[in-house]
């Protein structure tokens, strides 16, 4: 096998065993990687009780994995998996750094956990040298002080014990902050201080294993590919593909903090009752001013779209973050009617410490603001703290009382989705109509009314991912933009925005050609690889529990928020249609061989082998006739 | 000092503020010195000791190269064209003189083979710099010197130095205090 380092490590927490495990050829060439083949793994090992496994207990797994095109193709990422604590099925979350390809020089593809420790652990390898390390000392600490102590312990170690043959890098590591220790549905599973895979709640899981952290070291070189010459000559032209973004590499998507509200009137302010306005105290000329590296990026990539923000002086002093991104500008900054990047750049520096994903917490603090703002939440119910729109202090003291759990944080560190049942529950109002969520998952900071930006009706309604905004359904599903093409780049494992141009993504199936051997067309990927990924991940959905169950006749929907009007900008008046809604959805459903509810029909799963997958979703079937 | 002599000897000028943390660099010397992408081979190895302070590590040619006069089996020996310091791959007994002596702990012994691992300047044409200018990061830039300045020697700190200093620089004092 070419491109994979060939083997992965198997490490149960209970009872802390730990063995390198292989994955047949037929599997990967099928599944790639990541994504696919985490719905692949889990699908296998939990499918059949799928609806009985608890996401934060010990039978639930946690997978962290590469894929063959991760360090070949430019922007390296890792996937995370497992069922999700967010919507009871299986996400792909992704995020870039060097850890993946620390741990494919270590000769390794990806780690599969299970069981859960009794204490604290992390684990450490380094090459073949693998164990699990006491974390008793990290419990608690947060992201900036997490990754610092063990830098330098790792640093130390590294110098007594290989100190003849010079200083090695640093190794690469993933761990969650005190919001994943606690379980907070929210949490993501964090990188390099500011990266975050988030989607799914992650962190979440890893807290339920008591799994601090995986430190990571490889001194080998990436695995041998099957053409390296045309390897290195395609990856050149991906590489000036990314080099001839002009704009994007200089902004990144920090431009859009500004244009996703004032030109296309599709970004979230104050939870979702507007998606226009046009401060241009929120211009990424304004963030610029606090941007102390003009281009940061991961691993081989040449389009570095992310900035280092940092704030020298004021009551925020000592914040240190990326750009913020687009969707942390978003959610961090005009939901909570916050237009001025200070407190933005503060709130998500606060978020990335505490192992929040900030989509995540950001919808949860809009809406618990918007419940504030109509007298359901009182200052009381919140611990004393005054949840007004802009004031960024107020939303970082409930952001640490979630990551604390403590009061109104406990109900909160369940997630927007689950919060609004309870809160719903006691105070006998519907808080539902407030959650700007699919299937459990805040909606990425896109929205679809004005039309004008690029999700579109079924984006979130039927997406495997819920909100996802990195993997959106879309018609034709063969598109460049659609959830099927999304799956190549969780699944191979790279960055999305070195798959933006048409360039690249032609070049594509001929990189992973002379990375693996492998001829596969995109009209194999689109027509039987991704179906089957769809399939396993659609089912997991459906099958959803112990707590929450889907029903796509409801919840296959975009939030009731959506379907009021915009009140402000040049779109206002629109507003989603719920005719236009249902046949979109319909159509949808046709065009992946899903039956009119909305489940996958025997015939398609059978034409793709997945006889188990059909089996399974007889019940569902049945429930909904 | 002339400033306007021209020896035709070239230096790798470091930028590390402008380091972007791509790695192409790394990529680029790995691709040439070994025909893989190999990130603790490559001869520029980018650390990151800090999340956002990366430090392009790599040699700096030193005026008195104490590395060459440490070897105790003459494996170093320095290029006229360039003022490289060549590592002879089959003398080498990979003792790690040449990095107890490096005032910024620079050379390292080759993570499969047995030998010290130190810049060559791609013979004059360095690969990582050709890399870094291309995306218009520059953090690594050729430029030619004006003979052995005692003051390149000054470059060749441990990336623990570097990166203390230009946290403090970017970050503040209060963030550099924790590294």
């Amino acid at each position: 096998m070419r491109g994979y380092a060939g083997k992965f490590l198997e490490v149960d927490l209970s009872s802390e065993n730990i063995k390198e495990i292989k994955i047949g050829e037929d599997v990967l060439r099928q599944y790639i990687g990541g994504r696919g083949l985490a719905a692949k793994i889990l699908w296998d090992r939990l499918g059949k009780q799928w609806e009985d496994v608890d996401p934060l207990g010990p039978e639930n797994m946690l997978l962290v994995l590469t894929g063959p095109l991760t360090g070949f193709m430019p922007g390296g990422r890792i996937c995370i998996s497992g069922k999700s604590p967010q919507c009871n099925g299986i996400v792909g979350s992704t995020v870039g750094g060097e850890f993946p390809i620390e741990l494919k020089c270590a000769g390794y593809d990806g780690i599969i956990f299970t069981g859960v420790s009794e204490k604290p652990v992390y684990l450490f390898i380094k090459d073949s040298d693998v164990d699990l390390k006491d974390a008793g000392h990290l419990w608690g600490k947060n992201a900036r002080e997490t990754v610092l102590t063990l830098i330098k312990e790792w640093r130390r170690d590294f110098e007594s014990r290989y100190s003849r043959r010079g200083l090695l890098k640093e190794p690469a590591m993933l761990y969650i902050g005190p919001a994943g220790e606690r379980m907070c549905r929210t949490a993501a599973v964090t990188h390099k201080w500011a990266h975050a895979a988030g989607y799914g709640g992650y962190g979440a899981v890893m807290g339920s294993k008591k799994l601090k952290a995986i430190v990571v070291k490889g001194t080998g070189p990436l695995p041998d590919v099957h053409d390296m010459e045309r390897t290195v000559e395609i990856h050149n032209k991906i590489v000036d593909a990314g080099l001839r973004m002009d704009l994007f590499r200089r902004w990144g998507t920090a431009s859009a903090g500004y244009s996703t509200g004032a030109e296309s009137s599709s970004e979230p302010i104050m939870n979702w009752q507007e998606e226009w306005h046009n401060e241009e105290s929120f211009g990424v000329n304004e963030f610029e001013r606090f941007w102390v590296k003009r281009f940061w990026g991961d691993y081989g990539c040449p389009i570095t779209c992310l900035k280092v923000a940092v704030i020298k002086s004021g009551p925020f002093k000592g914040a240190v973050t990326d750009n913020p991104d687009y969707e942390n500008q978003a959610y961090l900054g005009t939901n909570l009617g916050i237009f001025k990047p200070e407190g933005n750049i503060y709130l998500t520096a606060l978020a990335d410490d505490l192992g929040f994903c900030g989509i995540q917490i950001g919808n949860l603090l809009g809406f618990a603001a918007e419940l504030y703002q109509r007298g359901i939440l009182t200052r009381e119910d919140l611990g004393g703290i005054e949840l007004k729109w802009g004031d960024a202090e107020a939303f970082a003291a409930l952001m640490k009382l979630i990551a604390e759990r403590k009061g109104i944080g406990d109900i909160l560190a369940e997630g927007t989705y689950r919060a609004a049942l309870k809160i719903s529950e006691i105070k006998g109002v519907d808080t539902l109509q407030y959650a700007v969520v699919s299937k459990g998952i805040g909606i990425g900071a896109h929205g679809i009314r004005s039309e004008k930006d690029y999700p579109h009706y079924v984006s979130y309604a039927c997406s495997v991912q819920g909100g996802d905004h990195t993997s959106v359904a879309y018609i034709p599903i063969d598109h460049g933009g659609s959830e099927l093409a999304a799956m190549i780049y969780d699944s191979g494992v790279f960055c999305m925005f070195t798959f933006f141009s048409p360039e690249t993504q032609n070049l594509l199936w001929d990189l992973l050609e002379s990375v693996t051997g492998w001829k596969i067309t995109p009209e194999e990927w689109y027509n039987t690889s991704a179906r089957r990924i769809l399939h396993i991940q659609r089912a997991a959905l459906l099958l959803g529990g112990p707590d929450i169950r889907w029903n796509p006749k409801i919840h296959d929907d975009v939030p009731k928020r959506w379907y009021e009007p915009l009140s402000k900008g040049p779109f206002s008046g629109k507003a989603v249609d719920g005719k236009r809604m249902r046949e979109s959805i319909n159509e949808y459903y046709r065009a992946v061989g899903w039956d009119e509810n909305g489940v996958p029909t025997s015939e398609e799963l059978r034409r793709l082998g997945l006889d188990d997958v059909d089996e399974k979703l007889e019940e569902i079937r049945r429930s909904l006739r | 000092m002339n400033w306007l002599s021209d020896k035709g000897l070239i230096w790798i000028y470091r930028n590390y503020e402008d380091c972007s943390g791509c790695r192409r660099c790394e990529i680029a010397c790995s691709l040439k010195h070994e025909g893989k992408i190999w990130p603790e081979a490559s001869r520029v190895r980018v650390f990151m000791l800090v999340p956002g302070i990366e430090v392009p590590h790599l040699c700096v040619q030193c005026y008195d190269y104490p590395c060459v006069e440490a070897c105790p089996v003459g494996a170093l020996s320095t290029s006229k064209e360039t003022g490289a310091v060549l590592t002879d791959k089959d003398k080498c007994i990979a003792c790690g003189k040449c990095i107890e002596v490096c005032p910024g702990k620079v050379p390292f012994i080759h993570p499969t083979e047995n030998y010290a691992v130190i810049c060559d300047l791609c013979g004059g044409d360095p690969e990582c710099v050709k890399a870094c200018g291309k995306g218009g990061w520059n953090a690594l830039q050729l430029i030619r010197r004006w003979g052995n300045e005692l003051d390149i020697k000054l470059y060749a700190k441990t990336p623990e130095k570097i990166t203390k200093d230009l946290t403090a620089k970017l970050y503040g004092e209060e963030v550099a205090e924790g590294v």
